[in-house]
């Protein structure tokens, strides 16, 4: 089948409202016949079922936090983006679709990162009109901060807490229709298949994650919201929570799975301890505003950090990319410290860290200004820690943080099943291979408040509203299914934890589909991947039954999910022949250790089809076509 | 280091529950409290035997998700801490530490240290937010709010929703929680408009699900992990009044 990207045509600023115009409406009056099911709660899931709810829709809505307000976005700290222009340095829409589309180093639609850079101004204002309490100067005015991978200020900011006041700013608004009626709220409920009637997507199979119950939810149409899979590496800046069970459920109930290989690996993360280490903490970007990378220049250096002349020391960031510095974008930024780390420079026990020193911006600015910028990372890192990085430098290292891949997607966020639609960083639209900075907010709430409103109505238009009831006997047939899992999975009762199951993968994931990736490395993972997921489904041990609250089988179930994904990275990996954005193959690379896309050959968005348990999946590609800019070698010197 | 503790074991809302002793062996100072409490559960989880259920997820003390109270306090001995965040260096080998479920009439347990808080959306539902549609607003510099204002605001907005305050409190009051609401948005000019009537619905809901009345202990305060100010809670009192005194007006002008 031919992969339709579904564009509009025209010219590059007038298609989003084209094809609003296009589209179909539902008159005020029939939107309360529709039932729309919207999986997840974070910035994207709480804006759509908000904005749905208010439009009139019954909307059902579940998570499996125990709170809305509770979503993975809430970790985000650094800031959003929009073109407003404020501080008059030469921003625009067509700047912010431009860095976006450079940042994701050329692998991203063109017509949807310009909308997504149309739309960042309306966020902002709705998110002001909400409450959020963004950063402002002394006149009153809304302030902006600088991120990586840009050289203009368009970043706002609520202290180090922007993801937590949007999501409170969305929770809001969806805590609103909830009291209204419009939206039945389902916390503690994780979704476990995607109901497919006749083709269409028409409800899904949830488990109360309280009393252990099974039961199907049917609707016109359902928005998957469910973020991203950073978690297959088992320790990364995601939420303990957060996986990637919906959207491969999804994927193989027919949604293809696009650019899986594409992760972020986000450079400013504090160091491991240990093997007990659970997850990783983010040091938010914004910090590298003001804080200067560096290692000592001469390998084996022990010294502390204050020891170290000037003259020592490798600010290997500013050094390598003069024009950005140390704000270069996140993919680039980390591999620049795993190679000075690799080199044998790295900071800190294991030598797996690099100084982020903030003497210069102390000296310049003072701590009281500092404290004010970032005060609350400051704190949490000494938690953490124990270090005061007032006086010391703080220690930092890539770790996962964010998936560009996801379910693909049209413009109109639908996926290969139609009624199913996909938002947020569940999707994989709008970040190419690498995602900028304070990008990932911006996304989730374009989707949710501006984008899905128009397009669901377009395809609940040409349906018959409550179609499919609950009692159909695909439903029943799905929750069979997914109740045989739920025994299997208990039923093997042997004698390793899934954290080990999960430890192991993320290792593998880690060494080799992480940040750089070979032929033989991969080809590895391919065969160390299904051996490890056999020992899981003859070895992993759940106490408990399925009825209640079981802790465990929650997370083996989510394990069992990672581990057929962590080999559909591997094989998405593999397949793509260049280096591009988070996506590096060693055999792909400049003589100066650059990254070196193909363009000739693999300009495209790679869509996996799920083809049964025992085949592996087909290949489906989307070619990119750029009308409005050159493709360029992504360059931040 | 090795640590005896005592945890509260409850199977169900209708359990009895009880305390259990547990031994927690070769934990490190680097450990966070949960990472101690994930060893403990793996080993169970080897025997076959159920592990703990407790509540947690960003592990950054930002989500709220995660709650305990240890040896008698939410969120254990450190200052503005979650339980996430506190790490095992603030202890020391040999110690005993009792580890119980967030106690409040209006948090039923669910599970062990698993408890429905519930309660807290149920408030925010009836009236913590601005009420705006999407779409059709201003620009968003076209209000100005003077930076002390917005300061103030973030102040309180910064509750993460945990319910600490709640259980610490003789009262099983929600009070921190719901005025830190209502404060963070009367702050804000686009919160003022339907200020009176966010004040009097929270407040309600808040009565009618079980949680108790402010008694000026300020133990709320003491426990907040965010370090949210109890002057809020005036803040609270002074919109109610506002808010009553705005009523009894409204009331005589039509009479």
């Amino acid at each position: 089948m031919t992969l339709e990207g579904k564009v509009p045509a025209g010219p590059l600023a007038e298609k989003w409202d084209r094809r609003q115009q296009e589209m179909k409406l539902i008159s005020p009056a029939n939107k309360g016949k529709f039932t729309i099911l919207v999986v997840g709660t974070g910035l994207a899931g709480a804006s759509a079922a908000a904005t749905l709810g208010e439009l009139g829709y019954r909307v059902e809505a579940f998570c499996f936090q125990d709170s809305p307000r509770r979503g993975h976005s809430i970790e985000a700290q650094g800031g959003i983006n929009a073109a407003k222009n404020y501080p008059n340095d030469g921003d625009s829409i067509f700047r912010l679709f431009y860095d976006t589309i450079k940042g994701g180093d050329f692998r991203s639609r063109e017509a949807n990162v310009y909308r997504l850079a149309m739309l960042s101004n309306a966020i902002i204002d709705q998110c002001v009109a909400q409450g959020v309490p963004f950063a402002r100067d002394y006149a009153g005015y809304l302030d902006n901060r600088s991120f990586g991978g840009a050289q203009v200020s368009r970043t706002f900011y609520a202290r180090g807490q922007t993801g937590q006041q949007l999501l409170l700013g969305a929770y809001g608004a969806l805590s609103r229709q909830v009291g209204a009626g419009t939206v039945r709220l389902h916390p503690r409920s994780e979704m476990l298949d995607l109901v497919g009637v006749e083709g269409e997507a028409k409800g899904i199979i949830v488990r109360d994650l309280v009393t252990g119950h099974i039961t199907p939810y049917a609707g016109d149409a359902v928005c998957l919201c469910t973020g991203g899979y950073a978690n297959v590496y088992y320790l990364s800046t995601n939420a303990m929570g957060s996986n990637v069970t919906a959207a491969y459920r999804a994927y193989k109930r027919g949604a293809f799975f696009a650019n899986a290989c594409f992760m972020q690996i986000h450079p400013t993360c504090i160091p491991a301890s240990g093997d007990h280490q659970s997850k990783l903490t983010l040091m938010s970007e914004s910090l590298r505003n003001d804080g200067r990378v560096w290692v000592p220049k001469t390998k084996g250096d022990r010294r502390n950090p204050a020891e170290i002349p000037e003259a020592e020391r490798d600010y290997f960031l500013e050094r390598r990319y003069p024009g950005f510095g140390n704000l270069a974008p996140r993919d680039i930024a980390s591999r620049a410290a795993k190679k000075v780390c690799d080199e044998g420079r790295g900071a800190g026990p294991g030598g797996r860290g690099v100084y982020l020193d903030f003497a210069d911006a102390l000296g310049l600015l003072g701590e009281e200004n500092i404290r004010g910028r970032y005060g609350n990372l400051f704190e949490m890192y000494e938690k953490i820690t124990g270090e005061n990085a007032y006086r010391q430098p703080m220690r930092i290292y890539p770790a996962p943080h964010y998936s560009m891949g996801g379910l693909w997607v049209d413009y109109n966020l639908e996926s290969t099943i139609p009624g199913l639609f996909v938002l947020g960083e569940a999707n994989f639209s709008d970040h190419g291979a690498n995602r900028l900075g304070a990008s990932a907010l911006m996304q989730g709430l374009a989707d949710g408040y501006f984008i899905i409103p128009r397009t669901i109505a377009h395809y609940l238009a040409q349906t018959t509203p409550g179609r499919v009831k609950a009692d159909h006997p695909d439903f029943r047939k799905c929750g069979e299914e997914v109740n045989i899992q739920i025994n299997s999975l208990l039923s093997v009762k042997g004698r390793k934890t899934a954290t080990e199951f999960h430890r192991e993968l993320g290792k593998i994931m880690w060494d080799l589909v992480g940040m750089e990736r070979n032929e033989d490395g991969l080809r590895k993972a391919l065969r160390l991947i299904p051996e490890l997921r056999n020992e899981f489904w003859e070895n992993v041990s759940i106490p408990g039954s399925g009825t209640g609250l079981n802790q465990e089988l929650e997370k083996a179930g989510r394990v069992a999910d990672f581990l057929e994904l962590g080999e559909l990275m591997a094989l998405d990996a593999l397949h793509r022949e260049e280096s591009c954005g988070g996506h590096f193959r060693s055999e792909h690379q400049m003589p100066d250790g650059e990254a070196c896309r193909d363009d000739a050959s693999c300009c495209y968005v790679a869509a996996w089809q799920f083809r049964g348990d025992d085949r592996e999946p087909e290949l489906h590609k989307e070619p990119l076509s750029f009308e409005n800019i050159e493709l360029s070698e992504r360059c931040y010197k | 280091m090795n640590l005896n503790l005592y945890i509260w074991r409850q199977k169900g809302p209708d359990d009895q529950g009880r305390l259990v002793r547990y031994e927690a062996r070769d934990i490190t100072t680097e450990m966070s409290f949960l990472e101690m409490l994930d060893v403990v559960n793996e080993q169970l989880v080897k025997n076959a035997e159920e592990p703990i259920a407790f509540d947690h997820d960003c592990r950054e003390g930002i989500c709220g998700t995660c709650a305990q109270v240890i040896n008698g306090v939410p969120h254990g001995p450190r200052e503005k801490t979650t339980v996430c965040q506190l790490h095992m260096r603030h202890f020391s080998d040999g110690d005993s530490i009792y580890i119980e479920p967030l106690r409040a009439r209006a948090f039923p347990v669910i599970k062990d240290l698993v408890v429905d808080r519930g309660a807290l959306d149920r408030i925010i539902q009836s009236g913590g937010y601005i009420s705006v549609h999407t779409g059709g607003v201003p620009d968003a510099n076209t209000v100005l709010i003077p930076k002390d204002d917005a300061e103030a605001a973030m102040d309180a907005a910064e509750c993460i929703g945990c319910g600490a305050c709640a259980a610490a409190c003789p009262n099983g009051s929600a009070m921190l929680f719901t005025a830190s609401k209502v404060a963070h948005l009367a702050l804000l000019p686009q919160g003022r408009v339907d200020a009176a009537r966010r004040v009097c619905m929270m407040t309600e809901t808040m009565r009618e699900e079980g949680f108790g009345n402010c008694g000026n202990h300020y133990e709320c305060q003491a426990v907040c992990p965010k370090g949210i100010k109890v002057h809020f809670i005036a803040k609270l009192n002074r919109e109610f009044i506002k808010a009553q005194a705005k009523h009894l007006s409204g009331k005589s002008k039509k009479t």
